[in-house]
């Protein structure tokens, strides 16, 4: 559906040359949902407007829904852009307008007749739960509701691609929650690719199949969700990882029980889809000859399975300990000893 | 008692001499009005970032509109006895000031409409063009209804200079309000006269600023 091949972004400025995006490929699958993760200033934000072309890349190649959305200008441009939609962070509404007036401007844009709007816009507001606030204008709005505007006025068109330029980062957790659902919803019912970038763990593990994480305009690493959960390979990927399955609450717990169990050793278990289902507690106790102590655990879902992690303290013969390790190692369950008590 | 205390106001004279002020005012701003937007949309549309970038094209008319806002208008209206005399074949009498007030006031106001522009924020022209928006469609369904606000208060602000500009177009043979009141006030020392016009100047620049007020609030839903 999206193919970007060997894309670079070089601004110029009075301070020489920026590399906004450096040397970027990637392949979006149709029906997929791709988050693109990293830091202000990462590059993401001008990887999604060359998606569009609101950002023309300096080289390389970018095809959008069998548009060439790199090269074409002019009236092609404007009809590849119908079927490539964005929402964006500030939501972008025009004030002058009302939420039904709002939906229907790229309606009025793509030449629909008045009947065949007025209806399709009802279709929306109904689509985005917004009935009995079709009169209202974005000022009367909450952030959620301007968003679920944003929403409906990027579909409007039937569009092949949702382009989602950080749209919940201004949004608070439970909206941001609600927002992600509607995404999820949308691209289940009308097989719609999504392409989200944001800077939060929660929002890819929440709703993405597979995810890029970006770094100084170069893509650090790639694949489905769960696999870079599971084992993050670069090291800005560890930190976005530890986002969501370590909290602040989850460090001073280990802490304190570092500082609790002075014997024996405390092991980090990180379990990802099938692995959570096996009885691994039972087969500890039953197999070796030690005492299994659980302190601490918490389990994170994602689009495509669950990913949990468990604190456990081992206590015993030092030989048999090692055992168990490797035990646990066979049963594909990930092994991070915390500290040597 | 109106007669007692204004004995030397000719009360159809004062009339006459409103409707022309009116007159002059009401065309002049109607013209400065879309003159002023077409000006400050090309001020604005040129300027670096916007969709037609063109430093060149911006350099040109941001220096005409500069060079005509900073001539006093007194003599702007001399500068353009000519091109009155040409365009009308006189420069006496109401239509004869209507040249000089719409030069004079065009580019002040092609100012206030670029600020009001450039307060859309820029996110919302994204939106558009991410939506396959043609030029024209943005101009005319996201600059001008979004800024709508600013260039109401913008052509208010306009109109009561407008006004004030007519009084001194009258000094030079114009007519109006500003025409009599130098002609039959000042130079025959009839006081009651000039206080008379300046009284309906007043109300004239009260009933157009809650005019502009008025609607300004009405589009104003931010």
């Amino acid at each position: 559906m999206i193919s970007i091949k060997n894309v670079q972004k070089i601004f110029s400025s009075k301070h020489g040359q920026v590399k906004a995006v450096d040397e970027v490929n990637l392949e979006i699958n149709e029906g997929e949902i791709f988050g693109v993760i990293g830091y202000s200033g990462a590059g993401k934000s001008t990887l999604i407007r060359m998606l569009n072309g609101l950002e023309i890349p300096s080289s390389g190649t970018v095809v959008v829904a069998n548009n060439e959305v790199s090269h074409i200008k002019g009236k092609s441009l404007r009809k590849a852009r119908q079927e490539i939609s964005m929402i964006f962070q500030h939501f972008n509404l025009l004030w002058s307008r009302t939420v039904r007036q709002n939906i229907a401007f790229p309606l009025e844009i793509a030449d629909v007749p008045k009947g065949e709007r007025l209806k399709r816009v009802d279709e929306l507001i109904k689509l985005v739960g917004l009935e009995g606030r079709e009169d209202a204008y974005p000022s009367q709005l909450s952030g959620g509701q301007k968003q679920r505007v944003g929403i409906a006025r990027a579909l409007a068109n039937n569009p092949k691609v949702l382009l989602c330029d950080e749209a919940t980062s201004a949004l608070d957790p439970e909206t941001t929650n609600s927002i992600l659902e509607l995404l999820v919803d949308i691209n289940e019912r009308l097989g719609l690719t999504i392409v989200l970038i944001t800077h939060e763990m929660h929002v890819i593990r929440k709703i993405c199949h597979r995810v890029a994480v970006m770094e100084n305009g170069k893509v650090v690493e790639m694949g489905p969700v769960m696999e870079v959960f599971k084992n993050p390979k670069a090291q800005i990927t560890k930190r976005f990882v530890h986002q969501v399955t370590e909290s602040e609450e989850t460090k001073e717990t280990i802490q304190q029980i570092l500082e609790s169990y002075p014997q024996g050793q405390i092991v980090q278990l990180s379990f990802v889809g099938d692995a959570v289902e096996q009885p691994l507690m039972t087969n500890l106790i039953r197999d070796f000859n030690i005492t299994v102590n659980i302190l601490h655990g918490n389990i994170s879902h994602t689009q495509t399975g669950s990913y949990g992690t468990l604190f456990i303290h081992l206590d015993g013969d030092e030989s048999e300990i090692t055992r168990a390790i490797d035990f646990i190692h066979s049963k594909q369950v990930g092994v991070e000893v915390i500290s040597n008590a | 008692m109106l007669n007692s205390w204004f004995p030397n106001v000719s009360w159809e004279k004062m009339w006459e001499a409103t409707i022309e002020t009116l007159y002059m005012t009401s065309i002049s701003v109607i013209a400065t009005f879309f003159l002023g937007i077409i000006l400050g949309l090309l001020l604005f549309l040129t300027s670096k970032g916007n969709i037609w970038e063109n430093n060149i094209v911006n350099k040109v008319i941001s220096a005409f509109v500069n060079i005509f806002r900073s001539i006093p208008f007194l003599i702007l209206i001399v500068l353009l006895i000519p091109f009155t005399m040409f365009l009308l074949g006189t420069m006496i009498g109401k239509d004869a000031a209507l040249p000089a007030l719409i030069i004079g006031s065009a580019p002040f106001y092609a100012r206030m409409v670029e600020i009001g522009l450039r307060e859309i924020d820029k996110g919302v022209i994204e939106a558009a063009k991410s939506m396959g928006a043609k030029t024209s469609t943005i101009i005319f369904k996201v600059l001008l209804p979004e800024s709508m606000p600013a260039l109401i208060s913008g052509i208010t602000v306009t109109a009561i200079a407008l006004v004030g500009y007519t009084a001194m177009a009258g000094v030079i043979g114009a007519g109006g309000l500003g025409n009599l009141a130098y002609l039959e006030g000042f130079q025959r020392s009839r006081n009651d006269v000039t206080l008379m016009a300046t009284i309906i100047i007043l109300i004239i620049v009260f009933i157009i600023q809650f005019i502009g007020d008025f609607i300004t609030n009405k589009l104003d839903k931010r």
